[in-house]
């Protein structure tokens, strides 16, 4: 090839075509439909394996016509309506506060030094299990738990805790607490991916200089944009938390329990015409989910006309010192609460006896440890094994998909973005019931395959959001030099590309391996129960049980995604010890 | 792949497919066959995983079965036993007669009544050829023999003997004004509201209260004895649910909320939210003493009209996939060293199912050696036990009150 063409074919780099395909050009072009197979097939089995027992036909189970009984058995069900409207404003006032606290956060205090500061203190939250960091949070909030402890007697003249309902409360205050803790890390680092998207800076200056206050001139002019770029993420958290199921468990009502618990509970009874009802419940569910959504869509119309009446009076609103430094508090207390509870778990599981109102347990003891570790190993292996495979797994898949993108030039744009964020838009319920029925049916549920399977339907989402970011913004003028020097599509990906982009590939597999630990639902249902995790048994002990076993199980649940993480921040270091712009240091 | 390699796989296959049948039905009276066909099984016990140190338990049973028989036990720790249930009706449903995914199930009451009547059990009588059963005490211990009502027929194995028993903490509540009786328990509750509660049924130490505030308000207790009549029901109820009425203002939060289970309720004694808590093994508080989990101070009592008793058993799954791995596990289940461990309050506590005059000597000397703990009630303190109602009370009772109490009022 002369001067002439090796010019061209880097000037077209990003269109080659290629008229022989190797396998490894074959395996780039299979990636996106790959992804799509993986993301949206078991959703859409799963969906149809939910609505057709819902609507009685389940021949494996003797319903062999179409009917709508179980629809009519559900609504008999006592407290089903309750169980429902419940799960909506939980749903609902879960992200409406979640997104007001990061709202209020990023406007108020974008481009400040406690900015970087606070972000660094919330960040970590993502990794920290939902689980995890509800136990911590009831530990804290219990009447004997240990902000009370901390105050009483001298403060309170508690000598023994009050008869308070916190916990476990009808009106499920404290599971929208405990599950805003970490709706807000998450929403806040997509907030803070979609901000380079943004003109912030000029915009900030811009109504700054027209005399705007912090505050109120980064929501006029800043958030409008960011909003539209976080909106799917904001669904999520909606589609989350109205059909979570562990952190209910957990913090949340019991009598009678939120709609998503309920349907885990009749999908295991023994009654086996329950399985038709708790059908025709998780299709409930997805209604209560898309009725939550459609209320979320209504209110954001309000909200738009609301801020532009409000901007219209040209109010410049730039005594908003107080509410800036309320949206600052807000933001550290609930990381201060988490990073708390979560002190509080460690201490716990090695305390011996620690009665109230004692703010420090009267011996330490290992016992605990000694008592759970043997019982803990298989679990913990477990945990390890799933996390890392369905890791590899969805880094393999989203890299192929990155580097495919990259070649053709094509995103995929807004639908490819769909897609990924799709099984974080369906309650996992919704077709987690009809997956499982499936796979019972073709004799395949509870093996490592399903399982792994299973986890990588919700990592590949976050490792593909994480990595993305990164992979796009990355200087593609090394992969023209290299080219220019001779190296092939493969070489340029190998030797140039995936090298520098280490650190990113490495924290997007530290993201990957959290969500993977934190799974309870999928793990529960296509594991048959076979292959407990570190996580399943945490949610089995609920919350009111032996703190110092509590204790241990979420302390470990904790650590394992840390430790993903310090790997994943310690290995470039190491292996680019010699190459400082890489290491990132 | 080349012929001799096919000829291979195709061998390995159709020996992998006819293994199981192979396997199947072992005859316990050959207990030596037996042995050799569970060498190198992988157990699936499903047993409530609640308590810690149950769950430790079962894992050091674990570590016997690998070393003394090569056999591999899974604990399976469930929620609610009733999800065993449901999976082996499940299996039974989808075709899958063999080969199940559950060998062994921790069970008594209406889940094992549930199983008997669908013909979802390991079957006919296994128990009484398992070589530990000549130690079983079947004679003067009748529930080892009918659970709930139920003829166990050899379908279920014993494992150990429940006594409802009542804890207190001498250090805050004085001996003397402890309630002798559901009736004193109400007034108790009312003079000391928000210190009293009971697990939400339709956990069993729950539902078991149910029954004992049954029994004792019921006209008639006999018809306790017998199937539900439909007819009868609300007017055989009406007592108890009069009296939960009464009660559950004072209970612990106002009954707005429910303990899980009986070691939350420890949790909740040590914590000084409740005075009074209850289990169905009388070593619980010794137990919890002796893993620091409730201070010294915590004393047993019981009423003297008695209070509800029954035997815990293990059974076996009509397709479990383990047959002989599963007669092996319930028969170490019953040896003396393995009973004798259980009852230590250090480790459970749970009290046997074994007639003492039946051990060797140096067996015996293993449970007269064991301090059943200071806060564990002797034999003779432990009163008179009440047989439990049929299987059928439980499950309508726990439906009645989550329509009654779980519905959010």
């Amino acid at each position: 090839m002369g001067a002439r063409g090796e010019r061209q074919r880097h000037l077209r780099f990003g269109r080659l075509r290629f008229g022989r395909l190797r396998p490894g050009r074959l395996m780039l072009r299979l990636a996106p439909p790959l992804a799509l197979i993986v993301l949206a097939v078991p959703l859409a089995f799963g969906v149809l394996g939910t609505v057709l027992p819902a609507l009685g036909y389940l021949p494996a189970l003797g319903g062999t016509r179409l009917t709508l009984a179980p629809f009519a058995e559900l609504l008999a069900q006592p407290g089903i309506v309750r169980s429902s409207i419940q799960a909506l404003l939980i749903g609902l006032a879960t992200t409406a506060v979640s997104l007001v606290l990061v709202a209020g956060f990023v406007c108020a205090w974008y481009g400040t030094r406690a900015f970087a500061f606070i972000q660094h203190l919330v960040s970590p939250l993502l990794a920290v299990p939902h689980a995890a960091a509800a136990f911590g949070f009831a530990f804290m909030i219990a009447p004997s738990g240990y902000l009370a402890r901390l105050v009483s007697p001298w403060a309170t003249g508690w000598e023994r805790p009050p008869d308070w309902l916190i916990v476990n409360d009808p009106a499920g205050l404290a599971l929208i607490a405990g599950l805003v803790l970490k709706e807000v890390p998450f929403l806040l680092l997509v907030t803070l991916a979609a901000l380079p998207q943004v003109p912030a800076t000029r915009a900030q200056e811009l109504s700054q200089s027209l005399g705007y206050g912090l505050l109120a001139g980064f929501m006029f002019t800043v958030w409008p944009a960011l909003y539209r770029q976080i909106r799917l993420a904001v669904f999520a958290v909606i589609a989350y938390a109205s059909a979570n199921v562990d952190v209910a468990i957990i913090l949340g009502p019991t009598t009678p329990e939120t709609l998503p618990v309920r349907l885990v509970g009749w999908m295991n009874d023994p009654d086996l015409s329950m399985r038709f009802m708790a059908c025709a419940g998780a299709v409930l569910q997805i209604g209560v989910t898309a009725t939550a959504i459609a209320i979320w869509v209504a209110m954001e119309r309000a909200m738009h006309i609301l801020a532009e009446r409000v901007c219209e009076t040209g109010r410049r609103f730039r005594r908003d010192g107080a509410m800036r430094m309320l949206a600052g508090a807000a933001m550290t207390v609930q990381a201060l609460l988490v990073f708390g509870g979560l002190a509080i778990l460690a201490l716990w599981s090695v305390s011996g006896l620690w009665q109230f109102p004692d703010a420090l347990p009267a011996n330490l003891s290992l016992r605990s440890w000694k008592q759970s570790l043997p019982v803990l190993a298989g679990p913990l292996a477990t945990t390890i094994i799933v996390g890392v495979a369905a890791t590899a797994i969805s880094l393999a898949i989203a890299l192929a998909c990155l580097q495919r993108e990259n070649e053709t030039g094509r995103t995929g744009g807004n639908r490819a973005l769909a897609l990924v964020y799709l099984p974080l838009l369906v309650p996992q319920i919704g077709f987690l019931f009809g997956l499982q029925l499936l796979l019972v049916a073709a004799d395949a549920d509870a093996n490592w395959a399903a399982l792994i399977g299973a986890h990588v339907i919700f990592v590949l989402p976050y490792v593909f959001l994480s990595l993305s970011a990164p992979w796009r913004a990355y200087d593609r003028r090394y992969e023209a030099i290299a080219a220019a020097l001779g190296a092939t599509t493969g070489r340029i990906f190998w030797r140039v590309r995936l090298p520098m982009l280490t650190r990113a590939v490495l924290a997007a597999s530290a993201v990957g391996f959290a969500v993977s630990v934190g799974q309870y639902l999928p793990t529960l249902l296509v594991g048959a129960g076979r292959f407990p995790t570190i996580t399943t048994e945490a949610v089995a002990l609920g919350s009111g049980g032996n703190r110092r076993v509590i204790g241990v199980y979420a302390f470990l649940q904790m650590m394992l995604p840390f430790i993903g993480f310090v790997l994943a921040g310690l290995v470039p270091a190491l292996l680019f010890r010699n190459r400082r712009a890489i290491r990132g240091v | 792949m080349k012929p001799l390699s096919c000829t291979i796989a195709l061998t390995a296959s159709l020996a992998a497919a006819a293994f199981p049948a192979l396997a199947e039905t072992p005859d316990p009276a050959d207990w030596e066959a037996v042995l050799a066909a569970a060498e190198g099984q992988k157990v699936y016990f499903n047993a409530w995983g609640g308590s810690t140190q149950i769950n430790a338990y079962i894992d050091w049973i674990g570590d016997r079965l690998a070393e003394r028989h090569d056999i591999d036990l899974v604990h399976v720790k469930l929620d609610d036993t009733a999800n065993a249930v449901s999976t082996v009706v499940a299996e039974k449903a989808a075709g899958r007669d063999e080969g199940g995914s559950i060998d062994l199930i921790w069970i008594n009451g209406e889940n094992f009544a549930s199983m008997k009547r669908q013909g979802l059990l390991f079957a006919p009588d296994w128990t009484t050829k398992l070589p530990n059963w000549a130690f079983v005490d079947h004679e003067t211990k009748p529930t080892i023999t009918v659970d709930f009502t139920v003829p166990t027929d050899g379908l279920e194995s014993p494992w150990g003997m429940a006594k409802m028993v009542f804890f207190h903490d001498s250090a805050r509540t004085d001996a003397a004004d402890l309630p002798d009786g559901a009736a004193e328990l109400l007034e108790w509750a009312r003079a000391n509201p928000g210190r009293f509660s009971y697990p939400q049924p339709p956990d069993f130490v729950g539902s078991s209260f149910l029954k004992q505030v049954l029994i004792e308000t019921v006209d008639d207790p006999s018809v306790l004895q017998a199937p539900v009549v439909e007819a009868e029901f609300e007017a055989v109820t009406e007592p108890l649910f009069d009296y939960l009425d009464a009660l559950h203002p004072h209970l612990w939060r106002s009954a707005r909320t429910f303990p899980k289970d009986y070691p939350s309720m420890s949790q909740l004694l040590a914590d000084g939210e409740l005075d009074i808590t209850f289990a169905f093994n009388p070593a619980e508080a010794s137990n919890a003493i002796a893993n620091q989990l409730l201070p010294e101070t915590v004393r047993s009592f019981t009423f003297s009209g008695g209070t509800l008793a029954n035997t815990h058993f293990v059974a076996i799954p009509y397709n479990a996939n383990a047959k002989a791995g599963a007669l092996v596990t319930a028969n170490l289940l019953l040896s003396p060293e393995a009973q004798a461990r259980k009852q230590d309050p250090e480790v459970w506590g749970d009290p046997t199912v074994l007639a003492m005059d039946k051990l060797s000597e140096e067996d015996r000397a293993r449970f007269e050696a064991l301090d059943l703990g200071i806060a564990t009630l002797r034999p003779d303190e432990l009163g008179p036990s009440l047989a439990e109602p049929h299987p059928s009370w439980m499950t309508r009772i726990e439906e009645k009150w989550a329509a009654r109490y779980a519905v959010g009022n």
